[in-house]
């Protein structure tokens, strides 16, 4: 990944301005899922994009890319932890696996709104984990 | 219509050139392509979030996944000359798998004649649990949108499920590219 990358001034210009704002649609679509189209997936999938345009354009070290692997397979796993671990918190107050209105929210309209909030976080984090760890597994160098 | 018959059109046209050419690189930007003509067939479909899901994962982090993998493996097809054999039986031969994808063909557009129109509220597809989602969803969930509440509340052990296999696959690949360093 290091080789010629950050070398091109009009990618890096272009890319620098718009990396923010991948991420904050990638924030957007997460936390507008309920309202409008996207979602965890969606939103996770962008924001791993903006990375891995930030990775290919200006270049990453390998103690760089050593970190972002490791942070990217913990966050894929804390992920898909929140989600289950939401599961088996509704199961906990006595609901399903899943079953948001049992949560101790005022009605089952804020536990469903929260539940679904909370699931998505972790469907972005997972996704979004996952598809940064691979990149840096196959784009990094051998002992990344 | 004629946008929609001009993206088919494009779409077939995509999937041939990745096939065909003989340079890897050019077959993985033909495929981007292809994902993206697929975001404008769902968006006039009017199914935005797949749309969503083909433009980020299908046309963007694919494609760079794929370019990644070619600057291990090389972005040529192995292109050494295969034995041409001569005569009668040699063409029928290669006549043979041609014939076979004609008929399966004519047999999946044949099978088509039967499915229901596109958008028929009357389709068995829509009759047995759309409605209750469709009506549901606001009054049980609150989730204006229907897709999410699907997703999320009504089949939120399948998407369990699919983010488990994301995980899963992520660290797979991490371990198989793990014990090819050490060697």
């Amino acid at each position: 990944m290091n080789g010629t990358a950050g070398r091109n001034t009009v990618t890096r210009t272009v890319s620098g301005f718009l990396i923010p704002f991948m991420q904050l649609y990638a924030l957007y679509l997460i936390a507008h899922g309920d309202l409008g189209p996207g979602g965890g997936f969606q939103g996770g999938a962008i924001f791993a994009a903006s990375l891995i345009l930030y990775a290919i354009v200006f270049g990453l070290d390998r103690a760089a890319e050593k970190r972002y692997a490791r942070v990217a397979g913990a966050a894929a796993a804390a992920g898909l932890g929140i989600y289950g671990g939401i599961g088996l918190l509704c199961m906990a107050y006595g609901g399903n696996f899943l079953q948001y209105s049992s949560l101790p929210f005022a009605d089952v309209k804020t536990a469903h709104h929260l539940g679904i909030y909370g699931i998505e976080i972790g469907v972005g984090l997972a996704v979004a984990g996952a598809m940064l760890f691979l990149f840096m597994k196959i784009a990094g160098s051998d002992d990344a | 219509m004629l946008l929609k018959f001009t993206l088919l059109f494009f779409l077939v046209v995509c999937a041939a050139a990745a096939v065909r050419m003989k340079d890897l690189l050019g077959a993985v930007i033909m495929l981007c392509a292809y994902s993206l003509a697929m975001t404008l067939t769902w968006t006039l479909l009017n199914a935005v979030d797949v749309a969503l899901t083909e433009a980020a994962v299908g046309a963007g982090i694919v494609t760079v996944l794929l370019i990644a993998a070619l600057g291990r493996t090389g972005s040529a097809e192995d292109d050494s000359p295969q034995e041409q054999e001569a005569g009668a039986m040699a063409a029928a031969r290669r006549a043979l798998p041609l014939l076979a994808v004609l008929a399966t063909g004519a047999l999946l557009v044949y099978g088509t004649l039967d499915m229901p129109d596109y958008n028929d509220p009357a389709a068995p597809a829509n009759l047995h649990v759309a409605a209750t989602y469709i009506t549901g969803s606001v009054p049980e969930t609150g989730v204006v949108n229907f897709v999410t509440s699907i997703l999320a509340a009504y089949r939120g052990f399948d998407t369990f499920g699919e983010t488990a296999v994301i995980f899963t696959a992520a660290v797979c690949a991490g371990l198989i590219l793990a014990g090819r360093e050490r060697k």
